[in-house]
């Protein structure tokens, strides 16, 4: 299909864990805490966001109860999904220009290098999302054995848990599509790649993790939100992990339509560079 | 017999210069414009123009061709590093190509993992590397030290390494490159034994090296690119006289008349003379005699050049070098006030040249300083010569021809 060259991929299938083992295992060289990092920086954030927001970003909010949602929950479940997107994104944007050197003297299936990147960011976000699990269960003890009638906390995990592989397929199919298509237009002319991290933190700010939806009370700011394919999988993702949130079943597959999309214009235009990159990188 | 390899037509341009802003617009301009690139814009440049040959399974071919004849770029391309421009390349089967070995090693990584992670980029599985770990160490040589990670080997543990990962490595097609440059003499002949009985199992070999020696060894066929076109095609002994020869043929041809040089002009050589020491121009001296190259030179517009450098490779006929000489060697760069006449000579006086009997060609090159600011002018097989055997040491016996070019003088003793 489209010339991508889809059974040498699963012929080099080895290589793409090698590669990721290879990055897991050479990024934590030479650091005291090591995979420590994997976890740290998402808990750290969410400290951050909880101090930062915590306290005005859900005064606003429709929804009933959410105001006693535990914001750890609330700032993690978001934070890690958004991590595991924007590290898709970031990491595989520079995919020619960092392997310039291999490329130029070996060839093999270059889209192993962003799959490889994908299953890194894969075994980060289980980490992180095993401490989410365990700041569940946290709350869940607090909440039903002792509880504070005045502080009451308030989640509500459902059936919708189930789905989280699918939240994780569209957000890595974003990021990766997102992280392609930047590789390979950044591989004549940089300039695109040094807006990259820049880019990705105003998406941030701009898509549902900082706050609910549902805090969002202009008509406008709420249409131009449900443009941004990131905000139905944040919202789904807590809708299914604390019992709510803004999001329609129609802006959840349209969310995940646009995803695939973007992955394959991804795709087609990294395979398109691929070809004779190594003449002008 | 079946093809393992048919090339038609196959193209290759590379576009010169920086890539900025300008270039930016441009590419714009012509995409909304719908125009091609034209195939003669003064920024391209052609490494392959329409090459066609094929390669039967089981063959070993040699590749000849001087810098810049497309070797590299052909090589890249049967590779699948880069897509030629136009034409199209059929392979049967597996491709391994030795371009450069040991890319993909990770220093921090031991010998081990490096062993598993170059052979899955080389397109192993992990059970195919496992099936081969014991026979790969082995032919490298580094059972000691398979634990270590590998920013503790030696350049050449590490080059041995990666060459038995490749060189284990099922592919019906394998391409080398020069890899057997590096490595000791012992390490060299593994090497060759090994690509021999590759050769032998029926497996197709392409094979780029300056050692006539390994090619005319190991070759069935041999190809000559130059300029971007296949300029020969016969047996690889035939192959390697006819490579000779036209580098021969370039070194007769009047250096005004030439066009293979390159330099902004500046200054630039106009004839190359080799003097006896009688001062008389020859085309052939005995070995030992004290040889003058006289590089006559003019320039069309004087200018001071405080630190002109002059350099001088000589080659064998076949392009592997013997020497190098300039006047920065000897720090007493000319001229002393950095003012040149006009029109001139630079001479290099060469005592007692020190070569065995055999023919020598020269590539010449003159920059604007030692580390080449600007090249003024420079030029392959610029100049050719003889040296005939003459009694060198003074005992009446010299090494064997296949022993080397040098002839360096000694002096022995016995010591207890």
């Amino acid at each position: 299909m489209l010339d991508i060259p889809w059974r040498d991929l699963w012929r080099y299938r080895d290589l793409v864990t090698m590669f990721s083992l290879r990055d897991i295992s050479a990024q934590y060289k030479q650091t005291v805490l090591g995979p420590a990092w994997f976890v740290l920086q998402p808990l750290l954030t969410t400290f951050v966001f909880s101090f930062i927001f915590g306290r005005f970003a859900f005064g606003g909010t429709a929804q009933k109860g959410v105001e006693n949602t535990p914001h750890f929950l609330f700032y993690m479940s978001g934070l890690i999904v958004w991590g595991f997107f924007a590290d898709c994104a970031n990491k595989t944007s520079t995919t020619f220009n960092k392997n310039a050197q291999l490329f130029g003297k070996v060839y093999f299936p270059r889209l192993a290098v962003p799959l490889a990147q994908v299953l890194t960011n894969l075994i980060a976000f289980s980490v992180q999302f095993g401490v989410f699990l365990i700041g569940m269960l946290f709350y869940y003890v607090k909440r039903n054995w002792v509880a504070d009638p005045l502080h009451p906390i308030h989640f509500d995990p459902n059936w919708r848990v189930l789905l989280l592989p699918v939240f994780l397929l569209m957000a890595g199919m974003l990021g990766v599509g997102v992280g392609l298509i930047i590789s390979a237009l950044s591989t004549r002319y940089r300039d695109l790649a040094m807006a990259t991290a820049f880019g990705l933190q105003l998406w941030m700010y701009g898509s549902s993790v900082a706050f609910p939806v549902s805090a969002i009370n202009d008509p406008f700011t709420v249409k131009l939100l449900s443009l941004n394919p990131m905000v139905p999988i944040l919202e789904a993702m807590r809708f299914g992990f604390l019992g709510f949130g803004t999001v329609t079943l129609s802006q959840f597959a349209l969310s995940g339509v646009v995803c695939a999309v973007v992955f394959f214009i991804g795709v087609i235009m990294f395979n398109r560079t691929e070809q004779d990159v190594m003449d002008t990188v | 017999m079946a093809l393992a390899l048919k090339i038609e037509n196959l193209s290759k341009r590379y576009r010169l210069g920086q890539l900025d802003r300008k270039t930016f617009v441009a590419d714009w301009k012509r995409k909304l414009s719908g125009k091609v690139e034209k195939d003669d814009a003064p920024d391209a440049f052609w490494a392959l123009r329409d090459l066609n040959f094929g390669v039967e399974q089981g063959d070993v071919v040699g590749i000849l061709g001087r810098n810049g004849a497309g070797k590299s770029t052909l090589l890249k391309i049967l590779s699948q590093i880069t897509a030629p421009s136009s034409g199209r390349v059929l392979l049967k089967g597996r491709v391994a190509a030795l371009l450069e070995v040991g890319t993909g090693f990770h220093p921090e990584l031991s010998g081990r993992d490096n062993v598993f992670l170059n052979g899955a980029i080389l397109g192993m599985t992990s059970r195919e590397i496992a099936g081969n770990f014991d026979e790969i160490v082995a032919f490298a040589g580094v059972e000691k030290f398979i634990d270590t990670p590998v920013k503790r080997y030696s350049s050449g543990m590490r080059v041995r390494l990666a060459f038995a990962v490749a060189a284990h490595l099922e592919a019906e097609i394998l391409i080398i490159d020069e890899v057997l440059a590096v490595g000791d003499q012992a390490f060299q002949n593994k090497c060759l034994g090994k690509m021999s009985d590759v050769a032998r199992a029926g497996r197709t070999v392409l094979f780029v090296s300056h050692n006539a020696a390994a090619v005319e060894a190991l070759c069935t066929r041999g190809l000559v690119l130059e300029r971007g076109g296949l300029c020969f095609d016969g047996t690889a002994t035939a192959a390697l006289a006819s490579y000779a020869a036209s580098g021969g043929e370039a070194a007769a041809t009047d250096l005004n008349t030439r066009t293979d040089r390159t330099g902004t002009g500046a200054c630039r050589i106009t004839a190359i003379e080799l003097r006896d020491p009688q001062g008389r121009s020859v085309k052939t001296l005995a070995a030992g005699d004290d040889a003058e190259f006289w590089l006559h030179y003019e320039m069309p517009v004087p200018r001071p050049v405080p630190s002109l450098c002059v350099r001088l490779h000589f080659t064998t006929s076949l392009g592997a070098p013997v020497f190098a000489q300039s006047n920065h060697f000897g720090a007493h760069p000319f001229p002393a006030d950095g003012v040149l006449p006009a029109r001139g000579s630079f001479v290099c006086r060469i005592p007692r040249l020190p070569l065995a009997e055999s023919l020598y060609r020269l590539e010449f090159r003159l920059q604007s300083s030692f580390t080449s600011a600007e090249n003024f002018d420079s030029m392959l097989n610029a100049f050719e010569f003889n040296v005939a055997a003459a009694d060198f040491f003074g005992g009446g016996k010299l090494p064997r021809s296949d022993r080397g070019s040098a002839l360096v003088p000694a002096q022995w003793r016995v010591e207890s």
